[in-house]
């Protein structure tokens, strides 16, 4: 590599970009395949019933019907679903349908399902299905479902508990009875979803001359369906192929097993011709799984040096009538629980964690994934701790932050961090915010009645999951990735790797990697990512590990792709591969000079052989996999704050600022990164202020339109202020953690801390979210 | 019914069925670069124009195209009128997963004809209608300003 190849730290533009701007994406909605046809779905509209009949007959009889089924034909036709992880230790979760037989357990869960010529002839027909209900009562509040006297969702489970989990280490009573300052609050953080702007789609294609389904799939895991439609189709795992081209938008959504989808693969299956399930908006807000919904009991105690000297948490989490398969519901909780303080210093801690079902749509893995609750519950106790003690929020940090230099540290709960630098991220957060000139310019106008708040948050952001995740637990997931370089006979570079591309740039970014190492330009390179029948076989995209996991895997296979080219440039010139290099499309010698091109080396190679030296066997094609080692996960850091004004009349938040300093490592594409950084934050914004799936108590979702669904909008967002802080992860070459949940974990803890910033003069705190008008006026008790 | 209507500079004569809206007939039609995200109006991912105006393919059906003049973002490319717009987008990756990006930058083109000087606050205004869950909104507020600017600068209104 020479310094005119480097583009590893560039904002390359991502050339895939070009076609989504001319409206030529391809997304599965714009695919028509020979003979498809349309799925719809009828959906259960009670909380909880039992299901007495499903008449099929006037379905039936509508033309353009090509055949109708009920949940217990779908049943003969898929394995159900259990969502339990083994390693994480008494979790229970009974065997899931892909369509509710005998009972349904949330307002939306598929009961039958139509297929037709047309998605409007199939809508038609699921109207004439004729299900006769006989309602149960709802399961709705997770604490009253734990009350012995409670209906059981599942009988045979004997409870509503799905898991439960405690952590003690160190003496948490004695520290909270010696304290000199305790803050203890309880959080509500409300249920929302992921509104993903292309609401879930598939279109399965069963070819039965070969047994061979192929899934043309919106989603962020080709290997994960792969194996889940294999394992439950009972089909060879070879048989089945999955292709991701442009999803249009993910987050988490889109990683999991939905009932709709796997019957629409079955049925293509059975009538051997390929079927298409759009999702609409409606059925998205009651089959997309929800995510958050968390009450978080929380107190911590400090000394009279404001040194941290306990915490206790007890969270407990509804998720719906079924943990989801195959990654549990249970992540969520679980890393409330392992993440709550983790940049502090914390000598005692005791977590409980209870996981309970419920009958509304079922929760699972969105963007931040508990880090969002365990991240606000921390910095709300931060600020109450220096309110009580008199010390300004910024200087309570400082003195608790881990240092710099003490890493690697395993944290109370016995997560392990190394290579995190908060100290440095909230010192340059101050700067690039003028911290103190804020403050002065809040209390000025305080003076004059204006209600300012700066709220401040550490966080920390899981990235790069090693097997301890989910492998170990024996979910079809894989932790490692792998990646693929070839050289053509034109002497072009080709990559394929197995993490995904949404729109954050994943193929930019292995364009970028493989580009510096092999010394083309990156606009050059042709990367193929989301196909299991092309590109290694590896984990996806998830937990933020595209960049740090795929990356390092590309990194590999193109430096070893360089090896074997410079192999053979060395055969060919009779000189020492050690003094030959890459750069320009030209493999050059130790003085600079192109010796010979990567197209002439190519040409040669691939058509005239013969004038190779004897016994020269080229390779031009090379892969590599990775998975992270001596670390369960890598962890990236940053320091977040947010500026608002509240109008006390009206409980109205106006976001004035918002400021990121980010620790990712090595950055590939600092565009790319600050681009997913913005675009969390907003979504983080969003769980902070705006989104809330409402239910009525008898589990109706109240607002399952858009236009009562409220998402963050161009008017009301600011503009938000990035700055980083590198520290490279030791556990890979390339050092590169990940960037993408940074936003949506930091962010609603930051919006809270500035309401109550701006509240504590008037007396008054919020601590649930969404802080919406209604809620800030109540806590302010011009409401009641 | 029958319908005719100029579709992008061509006469289109078409049969659709009465309750078919103009999203779906022009995605049935192979015009995929418009998308439909919420079907109720509020996403403005179906963001089409109907005689100079910026109208949701959603909300109106396809017989109502009858006479008119549709544009879509297939006919804006290939004319190059929003070019500036759709390079300006690329340098300052005011997309993610793209799924929004014909209805944005269709509006966008819109706020532009009408306010040749937008500041930031009537760029984030005239978008709100438009939902994009993927970038935050602060690149595409980039873009439009900057093409703002240039078209001043150089005279295009």
């Amino acid at each position: 590599m020479t310094a005119r190849d480097t583009f590893v730290g560039t904002s390359v533009p991502r050339p895939n970009a070009r076609r989504l701007l001319q409206g030529k994406g391809r997304f599965v909605g714009d695919k028509v395949l020979p003979r498809m046809l349309h799925a719809a779905f009828v959906r259960s509209p009670h909380a909880h019933a039992r299901i007495l009949s499903v008449d099929l007959a006037a379905a039936r009889a509508l033309p353009g019907v090509v055949a109708c089924y009920d949940g217990s034909d779908i049943a003969r036709q898929v394995v159900p679903f259990v969502g339990v992880l083994t390693h994480m230790t008494g979790m229970r979760s009974p065997p899931q349908p892909a369509l509710a037989v005998g009972v349904s357990h949330w307002q939306g869960e598929p009961v039958a399902m139509v297929v037709a010529q047309s998605r409007a002839m199939a809508e038609d027909a699921a109207a004439l299905v004729e299900v006769d209900y006989d309602p149960l009562p709802p399961v709705c509040d997770m604490e009253a479902a734990l009350d012995p006297a409670c209906l059981l969702i599942h009988p045979e489970l004997g409870s509503n508990l799905c898991w439960e989990r405690r952590i003690e280490t160190g003496n948490v009573e004695a520290a909270f009875a010696t304290a000199a300052h305790l803050a203890e609050r309880q959080f509500v953080f409300g249920r929302h979803t992921g509104v993903t702007l292309e609401p879930r789609i598939c279109l399965c294609d069963y070819d039965g001359s070969e047994d061979r389904l192929t899934l043309h799939y919106s989603g962020q895991v080709p290997h994960m369906m792969q194996a889940v439609l294999a394992r439950h189709l009972n089909l060879p795992e070879a048989q089945v192929r999955v292709i991701a081209e442009d999803v249009g938008g993910s987050f988490g959504i889109k990683i999991h097993t939905y009932g709709d989808e796997i019957a629409t693969a079955a049925v293509a299956k059975l009538l051997r011709r390929p079927v298409m399930f759009a999702a609409d908006r409606y059925e998205s807000f009651l089959s997309d799984i929800h995510a958050r919904d968390h009450r978080v009991a929380a107190r911590a105690a400090i000394d009279a040096e404001g040194r941290l000297t306990a915490l206790d948490i007890d969270d407990i989490t509804g998720i719906g009538p079924y943990s989801v398969y195959p990654r549990s519901s249970a992540i969520e909780g679980n890393q409330v629980l392992n993440l709550t303080g983790a940049p502090y210093r914390i000598p005692a801690y005791r977590g409980r964690l209870r996981v309970v079902f419920q009958t509304k749509v079922p929760t699972c893995q969105y963007r931040g994934v508990g880090h969002p609750i365990a991240m606000a519950v921390m910095e709300g106790l931060m600020d109450d701790l220096a309110a009580a003690s008199g010390r300004d929020p910024a200087e309570l940090r400082a003195i608790n932050l881990i240092p710099d230099d003490a890493y690697p540290v395993t944290s109370a709960q016995g997560v392990r961090y190394a290579d995190l630098s908060h100290q440095a991220c909230l010192s340059r957060l101050k700067e690039l915010m003028e911290y103190d000139r804020l403050r002065t310019e809040q209390a000025a106008l305080r003076a004059q009645g204006i209600h300012r708040g700066i709220g401040l948050v550490s966080m920390v952001e899981i990235t790069n999951p090693s097997p301890a995740f989910y492998g170990i637990g024996g979910a079809p997931i894989a932790a490692q990735d792998g990646a693929m370089a070839r050289l053509d006979a034109s002497g072009a570079v080709h990559v394929s790797c197995s993490v995904t591309e949404q729109g954050q740039g994943t193929e930019t970014i292995l364009a970028q990697i493989a580009a510096d190492v092999l010394g083309v330009d990156p606009a050059a390179v042709q990367v193929t990512t989301g196909d299991t029948a092309t590109v290694p076989y590896g984990g996806g995209t998830w937990a933020s590990r595209g960049a740090g996991i795929g990356g390092e895997a590309m990194l590999r296979a193109a430096t070893a792709l360089k090896a074997q080219i410079i192999k053979v440039a060395a055969a060919i010139l009779q000189c020492d591969a050690g003094s030959l290099d890459l750069t320009g499309g030209q493999v050059i010698d130790a003085t600079g000079q192109p010796r010979i091109s990567l197209h002439a080396l190519a040409q040669m190679v691939y058509y005239r052989g013969n004038e190779l030296p004897p016994g020269l066997a080229p390779e031009l094609i090379a892969s590599r996999h990775f998975r992270v080692e001596g670390m369960p996960f890598v962890f990236s850091n940053g320091a977040m704050a947010s500026y608002v004004e509240v109008d006390p009349e009206t409980g109205l938040v106006r976001l004035l600022g918002h400021w990121v300093v980010e620790d990712v490592g090595t950055i590939l594409n600092p565009k790319l990164v600050d681009e997913q950084i913005r675009g969390g934050v907003v979504q983080g914004i969003g769980g902070a202020l705006y989104e809330e799936c409402l239910y009525s108590p008898d589990g109706q979702l109240q607002n399952a339109t858009l236009a009562d669904y409220l998402v963050p909008m161009a008017g009301e967002m600011p503009d938000i202020t990035i700055a980083h802080v590198v520290t490279p992860t030791r556990t890979s070459a390339l050092g590169a953690k990940g960037a993408g949940e940074a936003g949506t974990t930091g962010a609603p803890g930051a919006v809270m801390n500035a309401v109550n910033d701006a509240l504590r003069p008037l007396g008054a705190q919020i601590s649930q979210m969404p802080m919406t008008p209604e809620r800030i006026l109540r806590a302010l008790g011009t409401v009641v | 019914m029958k319908v005719t209507f100029i579709l992008n500079g061509d006469v289109l004569r078409a049969e659709v069925e009465p309750r078919q809206n103009l999203v779906d007939f022009l995605r049935a039609m192979g015009l995929t670069g418009t998308r439909s995200g919420c079907e109720h109006g509020v996403c403005g991912a179906c963001s089409v124009r109907v005689d100079g105006q910026v109208v949701r393919g959603c909300l109106m059906l396809a017989v109502q195209a009858e006479g008119r003049r549709v544009e879509t973002i297939e006919g804006l490319s290939d004319s190059s009128e929003i070019a500036d717009l759709q390079a300006a987008f690329h340098r300052h990756n005011a997309l993610q997963c793209g799924f929004c990006t014909a209805g944005m930058l269709l509006t966008a083109q819109d706020l532009l004809t009408g306010n040749h000087a937008p500041s930031r606050a009537d760029i984030r205004e005239h978008l709100s209608g438009n939902y994009c869950r993927c970038t935050g909104y602060q690149a595409i507020v980039d873009a439009v300003a900057e093409v703002a600017a240039t078209r001043v600068g150089a005279g295009i209104r």
